[in-house]
């Protein structure tokens, strides 16, 4: 296999750089060691696309961010995905935090976010009543947005495969070969490729990646963040995403809405060493709803639906780099990515793009690049004549599936024949929301089984919730 | 857009629906329509292959679809409608939306509605088990369906936490077909579900039942690789030193039903807080006078043959309400006493007519009085050798010229 370009990790960063090569004459395969796009760290975050205004000033970081947060409202409405700019709030609750919103709002204009604003205890309560009422003012923040994490990266790559890419899943890089000092190509689980340039966007796993051209001048360890997803009908509800102030440890707990309506809570913040360790803990879950009612007293997580806990890709030494190495020609190097990187994804594709081209790639405009991307029709989004209209056409879309979230077998069917084939149970969650509900998945969990199974013409024991071991059933009864 | 019109509309196929249609038709009302959303009639019923259905009702014991069978038959004998494959949306005062392959989006104007959705699990998230989140994780009803419709065999390796029906009549399907059950741990002191199960399902079969255990850690990255249990102090709190794991590949929960009220909630039907369910008057009628509602939608049951006789109640009330036979009339709301969690129905209106007061206790206690007043005047008395959380109690009173009822279980 031969391509022009091979980017390491299918996450957001990796699919943004494809998507990115994708508007120049390029071949460009796009690999990753899961069963799907998004797979580890894109899709366990708090799906906020930032503003920068707390980046550290003068970092690439916050050029990145700053640059990538206006395009989000285009970019998404091309994707078919939804974008909301709903706002974040800093407020300041106790007098100590009072005294460092100067200094926080000095430091957004210092990354050109200059509209952050200063909000009274009055302006701040009308604007989220469940605040807690001793707050003194905050701060306003009002392009910081929501997006769906999991669709952005699925209708990114998509949308890459629309203009030619190509994205090979369930391959792991296991070795990159050079010529001299020049990569030419990677081993991998899948065979070798041929590529004269490579782009390491392989996150949590880019210093593995990076040892393997000889580079060890920094590491990754994973920093878990361990979140709550409430029930849409909690009552104790926020309109805005309503932010700590940070300490000098971490940003803090924050509490907002998803794009799809539940409340957010969370995450932690623990150092660990194990990249494979997503687990939840008794004492993280604790201490979010500890901190969390400090901002909002009325919080219930007893209205839970899930748990879970992600890893951010921590480098050491800290902060976001790309790298070229004298010795290590055609080769890209991203690491520490962090809790920007869904924002900062876009503004990583143009960067590495134009480093390319630096580097003596002849990237040639593609003139028939496609920017538009059409997603899975909602049945649930539609007004009524048109789900009619809908399921006189495919009566599957009259076959709902998932009650807590509204999915037809129409659907699913869609996504597990899309460009980038939900063919596991996850995989299909994350598209449509299937089991994401309130029930967890226990009344149409069984049926997606049962609909994979037939579409993919295989046994339900080959069905998989997402990696290669993680089968749902073991064979038939007796 | 699809528009029919009917007498009553019954909102779910399964044995609430099912006897809430009959009832309707014998009632009287002309055209009952019941709209379900699986293929078949019978809901939870179907994949509840195990007898221990209709001791009260039929004086045997059935099997789940033997019982449902038998209302089938009476629903195709009086003439009852059905709409399979059909989900409801929404509900208001006399319309039910639902969508169909067949139809689409079908309009049903209907002159009263049965609410009979039933319930569905508590999750692994509802009760916050920490640990990895790995396939193999599994309510036990939805492995319930996976084993008796599906034919899926869901694991080698069980432990079950939660000791609720459905879990433990699980433990014995699972050993059946070759599996080796762990244990059945639970968090309470005492047994979730009927003493019964217990007997038939986990003693005769040598399974271990833990109580006052949890499950406090799910390990494994892609399917289920053990689990950690403890054992829990006076406060539920794990005993660090009793803390053990368990090899296993799946963990099923049984860990308590909640009633399923999306549509009710929608329709801004009043919803009691401790049942999750609407809350009813003894016409199983809810705050939405032309909706009445049965079975597991207003409150959790333990046997299908409470759900039957209240959901005939609600159904025959359905028939007159659709004939202009029944109104809303005031309702004096049923007070809970000592050591009783919830009465249903919740209200009730006076008159001379004889009514069924189902409730559950808050505690287990041994030799008590269960009585119901009328402030001094003692409408209801009866002795009990013991009450537990898990068997639904109930009381017939009489309800002429009442103005309070209150409903309490004391140690004698």
């Amino acid at each position: 296999m031969k391509t022009d370009v091979l980017v390491i990790g299918a996450g957001a960063v990796g699919t943004a750089i494809t998507r990115e090569l994708t508007k120049y004459q390029l071949n460009v395969i796009c690999v990753d060691k899961r069963e799907d796009v998004g797979g580890d760290c894109s899709k366990s975050n708090s799906a906020i696309i930032h503003t920068g205004y707390d980046a550290k000033p003068g970092t690439l970081e916050s050029e990145l961010v700053v640059a990538a947060n206006p395009r989000y409202d285009q970019l998404c409405a091309d994707l078919d995905i939804p974008f909301k700019r709903i706002g974040a709030i800093l407020p300041a609750i106790t007098d100590e935090q009072f005294e460092q919103l100067p200094a926080i709002k000095e430091k957004a204009v210092k990354n050109r976010v200059y509209d952050v604003e200063y909000l009274s205890k009055e302006q701040i309560l009308a604007m989220e009543p469940n605040l807690n009422p001793e707050v003194k003012g905050g701060l306003y923040i009002p392009r910081e947005s929501i997006i769906d994490p999991f669709l952005f990266v699925v209708a990114m790559a998509e949308n890459a495969v629309a203009n030619g890419a190509k994205f090979m899943l369930n391959t792991e890089v296991t070795g990159i070969r050079m010529d001299g000092d020049k990569v030419v190509g990677a081993e991998t689980t899948n065979g070798y490729i041929e590529a004269d340039y490579i782009i390491n966007a392989a996150g949590l796993f880019c210093d593995d990646i990076a040892a393997m051209v000889g580079k060890n001048d920094y590491y990754v360890n994973p920093r878990k963040g361990q979140f709550y997803i409430l029930d849409k009908n909690t009552e104790c509800k926020v309109n805005h995403i309503v932010l700590p102030i940070p300490t000098k440890v971490t940003k803090g707990k924050l509490m907002c809405p998803t794009i799809h309506g539940n409340m957010l809570v969370g995450p932690t913040a623990e150092d660990l060493t194990d990249k494979y360790d997503k687990s939840t803990n008794a004492e993280g879950l604790d201490s979010i709803r500890v901190d969390v009612q400090k901002l909002i007293p009325g919080v219930k997580l007893s209205d839970t639906i899930t748990q879970y806990s992600g890893l951010r890709p921590n480098r050491n030494p800290e902060g976001l780099n790309i790298d070229t190495y004298d010795d290590v020609k055609h080769y890209v190097n991203l690491s520490g990515v962090r809790s920007t990187g869904l924002t900062n994804s876009v503004s990583c594709g143009t960067y590495v793009a134009s480093i390319l081209k630096k580097m003596g790639l002849d990237m040639k405009w593609n003139e028939n690049f496609i920017s538009k991307r059409k997603g899975i029709v909602r049945i649930k989004d539609l007004p009524k004549e048109e789900q009619h209209k809908m399921i006189e056409k495919n009566p599957l879309y009259g076959n709902i599936v998932c009650r807590c979230e509204t999915v037809t077998e129409g659907e699913i069917v869609d996504a597990i024949h899309s460009p980038i084939p939900a063919t596991t149970v996850d995989a299909v969650k994350r598209r449509l929301r299937a089991g994401m509900g309130r029930c967890q998945g226990g009344f149409c969990g069984p049926k997606v089984i049962e609909i994979i199974a037939r579409e993919l013409g295989v046994e339900p024991k080959d069905v998989r919730k997402g990696h290669s071991e993680s089968y749902m059933v073991c064979g038939k009864v007796k | 857009m699809y528009e029919i019109k009917c007498d009553v509309c019954v909102v779910g196929g399964g044995p609430a629906g099912l006897s809430a249609a009959v009832a309707a038709k014998k009632a009287g009302a002309e055209d009952v329509l019941i709209v379900e959303r699986d293929e078949s009639l019978g809901g939870i019923l179907q994949q509840c292959i195990h007898p221990g259905f209709g001791l009260k009702l039929f004086n045997e014991e059935l099997t789940g679809p033997e019982y449902y069978g038998r209302f089938i038959d009476e629903a195709e004998k009086v003439g009852v409608k059905t709409m399979l494959g059909s989900m409801v949306l929404d509900v208001t005062e006399n319309v039910v939306t639902c969508i169909n392959s067949e139809y689409g989006v079908c309009e049903i104007e209907a002159k009263s509605i049965v609410l009979a959705m039933g319930c569905r699990e508590r999750t692994r998230a509802n009760i916050v088990i920490p640990g990895t989140r790995p396939a193999g994780v599994y309510t036990a009803g939805t492995a319930q369906r996976l084993m008796n419709r599906q034919n899926e065999m869901v694991g080698k390796k069980v432990v079950i936490l939660g000791s609720g029906d459905i879990g433990m009549i699980m433990a014995r399907r699972l050993t059946l077909e070759g599996a080796k059950v762990e244990a059945v741990v639970e968090i309470m002191d005492f047994l979730a579900g009927l003493t019964r199960n217990r007997v038939q399902c986990l003693d005769d079969f040598g399974i271990p039942l833990l109580l006052s255990h949890t499950v406090v850690d799910i390990k494994g990255n892609n399917r289920v690789e053990s689990v950690v249990i403890a054992e829990v102090d006076e406060n539920k709190k794990p005993i660090e030193s009793t803390k053990r794991e368990i090899e296993c590949d799946t963990l099923l929960l049984s860990v308590g039903l909640i009633p399923e009220n999306e549509v009710t909630n929608k329709a801004g039907i009043k919803i009691s807080p401790i049942t999750k369910g609407p809350e009813v008057n003894q016409y199983m009628q809810t705050s939405m006078p032309s909706v009445f509602a049965c079975g597991n939608v207003v409150h959790v049951n333990d046997l299908v043959d409470n759900v039957s006789a209240e959901s005939a109640t609600a159904g025959k009330s359905a028939a007159l309400y659709a004939a202009g036979k029944l109104g809303k009339a005031d309702a004096i709301a049923v007070k809970t006493g000592e050591n009783v969690r919830y009465v249903c129905p919740q209200n009730v209106v006076a008159g001379d007519e004889s009514v069924d007061l189902y409730f559950r206790v808050m505690k287990p206690e041994k030799n008590v009085q269960i009585t119901v007043c009328d402030g001094e005047k003692v409408l209801f008395k009866r002795k009990a050798i013991k009450v537990n959380p898990g068997e639904m109690e109930k009381a017939t009173v009489n309800l002429n010229g009442i103005s309070e009822l209150v409903v309490s279980v004391k140690e004698v």
